[in-house]
């Protein structure tokens, strides 16, 4: 009784993700957060809600933080997207990486993927942070290990070497 | 020569006897005075640098070839009979592959009937039928179309009104009281306690029910090979896993394969499989393809568990010096539907020397969801009471807080009468006193509306851990070693801590051990990750197993570079005389075998029945209450811990840190808003249930003080449970010192510090904490 999906229901689309041009065919209504996991194969981004309440799907469109469960995939085709999967060639990223590594800013670690994009978009936005810039910018990504102490810790510190 | 040595094991409290098979001679506990090269430094996890950049693979992360999606249908009342399911539509979908409801649960072998589904709905959430589909969107849209025919039923979720209506209206046709009877624990006789005491104190306290909302949702993806089942599940415990599925498929143990490679958080919510593996296990049988079932955060809110709402009632007796005479305790837990009555009364009746104790408790049960472990359960709500309760009679008696505590320390434990392990509490309160600034007497401080104050708790916990426990430690044929155990590392560092002491024991560099965790495969059974008792069971059988690997290497190079055993030592990869001479590298040595690795075996021995093995420790509080607005800050939190040997304290202060958020959360803001009328959960999200962010935090001190034990073979007691435990009652001491007022009800919401500050009657509303 397994009926194969109807194409008319897909729709074609093109997607730039960490550098690499994809070309899918995504049911219209999918997430830009399904299409990075399920087609595409970029799980470091997660599913913490899907709803837009845990920020653990950030990821970049155009530079920016973006929550991806709350983003039509057909509606970023003609943007730059960068998952946690990219950013090691980013030289910022590799020092948050190395940072939040170094302080322990981690513990199960599901959260941590959006926490270090969130944390790359701000170091990207200011030079030099002050506790308060990086608590308000990060709130956006829950912690339910609490890590906050040492992410705030790791991406202070990482922000005096860039 | 293997001996079988009966011993006592505890778990969060509960005690139960086990068989352990000890083989050879128990390797000897590091003295207090051994300083390690890499067990107590501060490493890196070493999976950290895959958590950084996405790689780990989480059980959500997993999506097999032609693997079908499944979600279930739920009540969307707390209480209703179910008088009709029509799937029939949803099937008739493009996509839908199979929809099960409670007249054609599929079965697996023979006549074993396995219940999925029930036809009344004792809590919001509860599963009515389950489809299955291709995809997630396909399976949503067909979600819609499922047609149930209810008859809502008068939910209770009140449990005063449960106890109440027992006699009238028992839910699900069982007692409302949990059990039959109260939960009752006495020593001495309180009745002559309270008659000898100078001052009795008598306080009520109320706690809500708090929801875990790990960030990974739980989930599960069955698959079968033939008639092997492998689950990815996110679990605490592979092995629990394993067996229920065995147990409930009826099937052998040897034909189910339990994989946790990472996990995303538990906080004592996922110790067992679960009806969605058990479903995605049924469902993949019966359809030939793997079978993912992953909650949503709705589902995740309304059917994983919670820590328990409680009631407390205390009756405290002492002296006028300040000595405890008697401590009373009457509470009703609201345990859900089927929940554990988690032991409210476990400070009360540990924490302090008190000849006369008696506690009462009565797990009441309502339409709501079970109950389930929430780090230190029971403990975390209990302490919220006692130590609020003290902090009331030190005020009473005009003493400073800590000399009450102190006035009462506890020298052994209260209830076997039998020496603890280690204790440094005492070196806590004044570590914790010394950090924080605390002045005996001392007024609050007010600058405009905002008053600053100071609050203190005790806590004491579990975490002596036991057998059984097993490991193996290989030293592979390029030098390095390879740890495997089927633990889990739910993000405590189990990983890293058991890396060091193999690699301390091999007196290896750490980048060359790795550690194999998070699969049964390997058939070394390890205990759940909860009740924080993974480092103290599973690190001595690692150790074990990396010196019985030693002595096994060794062995080898004495005859194969002929020297004499005893001259011979391991060196940082090499085999070295001990005179420092190196006579070989491992990799070397074992390259004259043809890849040949040598395999060390450890298990976790008994427990030593004449200590009491428990962790201490001291919390400090510094708030600011706006009086305007209601609102606190929490300005600085101390937290000194006694859990003794510390492996690695960069984790133990995450460790600490976490729990310490974890407490504010609870007792701050969060809470389970239910609709008093139809049982309903208002806030079944991360929007509306309010976890703590980073904005919440302010300074937060984690300390320890490195008590010696040697109950173990590494001297190490938990950490996971103890920071959360005292929090809420050293924040709402600190309150009351800021206002002079007690808040008696948890979460301390804006809202109740602003009626309390301004004496304004409390508010009706269905919508309630329960």
């Amino acid at each position: 009784m397994t009926a194969p999906p109807r194409l008319s229901r897909y729709l074609q689309l093109n997607l730039n993700v960490n550098g690499k041009n994809f070309e899918l065919n995504v049911e219209p209504r999918m997430s830009l957060l399904d299409v990075l996991r399920i087609n595409l194969g970029y799980t470091g981004a997660k599913k913490g809600c899907d709803m837009g309440s845990c920020g653990a799907c950030t990821v970049l469109v155009d530079g920016k933080t973006r929550l991806s469960c709350l983003t039509l995939a057909a509606s970023v085709t003609n943007s730059k997207i960068e998952t946690v999967e990219g950013i090691e060639n980013d030289p910022k990223g590799k020092i948050l990486q190395e940072s939040f590594i170094k302080h322990d800013a981690l513990q199960c670690g599901f959260c941590t993927p959006g926490q270090v994009i969130s944390a790359l978009f701000l170091l990207n936005t200011r030079k030099s942070p002050t506790k308060n810039e990086i608590k308000r910018f990060m709130a956006g990504n829950v912690c339910r290990c609490g890590a906050y102490p040492k992410i705030i810790q790791a991406i202070e510190d990482a922000s005096k070497v860039i | 020569m293997v001996k079988i040595v009966k011993t006592k094991v505890e778990f969060e409290g509960r005690f139960r006897d086990e068989y352990v098979m000890v083989e050879g001679e128990e390797i000897q506990a590091w003295p207090g005075s051994y300083k390690g090269k890499l067990v107590g430094s501060p490493s890196p996890r070493l999976e950290a640098g895959a958590k950084v950049n996405g790689s780990a693979k989480y059980t959500h992360d997993v999506y097999l070839p032609g693997m079908l999606y499944g979600k279930f249908v739920r009540s969307p009342y707390s209480h209703a009979k179910v008088k009709h399911v029509d799937l029939s539509k949803a099937l008739a979908q493009p996509g839908v592959v199979a929809g099960y409801a409670a007249n054609n649960v599929p079965k697996l072998t023979g006549e074993k009937q396995i219940e999925l589904f029930s036809d009344e709905a004792l809590y919001q959430g509860a599963e009515i039928a389950l489809l299955i589909a291709t995809d997630e969107i396909t399976l949503q849209d067909a979600i819609e179309l499922v047609e149930v025919e209810y008859e809502p039923l008068r939910p209770l979720v009140d449990p005063e009104e449960s106890l109440r209506l027992r006699g009238s209206h028992a839910i699900g046709g069982k007692d409302n009281l949990s059990g039959g009877t109260p939960r009752v624990y006495e020593r001495g006789s309180v009745e002559r306690g309270f008659s000898d005491a100078d001052v009795v104190i008598e306080q009520e306290f109320r706690t809500q029910a708090a929801m875990h909302n790990c960030m990974e949702t739980h989930g599960s993806v069955a698959t079968w090979e033939g008639d092997a089942l492998t689950v990815y599940t996110s679990t605490q415990s592979i092995n629990n896993v394993r067996a229920e599925l065995a147990e409930k498929l009826g099937i052998p143990l040897r034909k189910v394969r339990a994989i946790s490679t990472y996990m995303g958080g538990g906080f004592g919510s996922k110790f067992g499989g679960g009806k969605y593996t058990l479903a995605a296990a049924l469902a993949s049988r019966a359809l030939g393809k793997p079978v993912r079932i992953v909650l949503d955060r709705i589902e995740e809110n309304l059917v994983t568990g919670n820590r328990s709402q409680t009631i407390q009632k205390y009756r405290i007796g002492a002296k006028k010096d300040g000595t405890l005479t008697a401590i009373q305790l009457t509470s009703v837990v609201n345990v859900g539907l089927e929940g554990w009555t988690a032991d409210i009364g476990g400070p009360t009746k540990m924490t302090y020397r008190c000849p006369n104790v008696k506690v009462e408790l009565y797990g009441t049960r309502t339409n709501l969801v079970s109950s389930t472990a929430f780090r230190a359960p029971g403990y975390v709500e209990g302490n919220f009471g006692l130590e609020c309760a003290l902090d009331e009679l030190a005020s009473k008696l005009g003493l400073d807080p800590i000399s009450l505590r102190l006035k009462n320390y506890a020298d052994e434990d209260q209830g076997d009468k039998i020496a603890y392990s280690s204790k440094a509490l005492k070196e806590a309160y004044e570590r914790g006193a010394d950090i924080i600034g605390w002045k005996p007497g001392e007024e609050p401080t007010r600058r405009g509306t905002k008053v600053r104050a100071k609050g203190m708790a005790s806590l004491i916990w579990w975490g002596g851990g036991g057998p059984p426990a097993y490991a193996q430690v290989k030293i592979n044929t390029d030098g390095s070693a390879t740890v495997v155990t089927a633990s889990q590392d739910i993000g405590t560092g189990t990983r890293t801590a058991v890396g060091q002491i193999a690699a301390e024991e091999l007196s290896l560099p750490l980048e060359l051990v790795s550690v194999q965790i998070g699969d049964t495969v390997t058939e070394l059974y390890s205990p759940g990750s909860g009740g924080s008792q993974t480092l103290a069971s599973i690190g001595p059988a690692v150790r074990s197993a990396a010196h019985d690997a030693k002595s096994q290497l060794l062995d080898i190079a004495s005859q194969t570079l002929d020297v004499a055993r005893e001259a011979i030592a391991l060196d940082s990869g090499w085999i070295v005389r001990k005179s420092g001479e190196k006579l070989s590298s491992v990799a070397d040595l074992l390259d004259k075998f043809g890849g040949a690795t040598v395999t060390g075996k450890g298990a976790r021995g008994p427990n030593d029945p004449k200590h009491q093995v428990n962790t201490f420790g001291a919390q400090f509080a510094e708030v600011e209450v706006d009086t305007e607005t209601g609102e606190v800050e929490v300005l600085k939190f101390v937290s000194v811990h006694d859990s003794g040997r510390i492996i690695n304290p960069l984790l133990l202060s995450s460790q600490i840190e976490g729990g310490v958020i974890q407490g504010m959360g609870y007792a701050l803001w969060e809470g389970r808003l239910v609709d008093a009328t139809s049982g309903v959960s208002l806030n079944a999200n991360l929007n509306d249930y309010l976890v703590p962010r980073s904005t919440d935090i302010d300074e937060i001190q984690s300390e320890y003080i490195e008590a010696e034990d040697t109950s173990n073979n590494i001297g190490a007691k938990g950490i996971g449970e103890p920071p959360i435990i005292g929090v809420a009652p050293a924040i709402a001491n600190a309150i009351k010192a800021a206002t002079g007022i007690r808040l008696r009800e948890l979460p301390l919401t804006p809202e109740r510090i602003y009626r309390a500050l301004k004496k304004m009657e409390d508010w009706t509303s269905s919508a309630r904490y329960f």
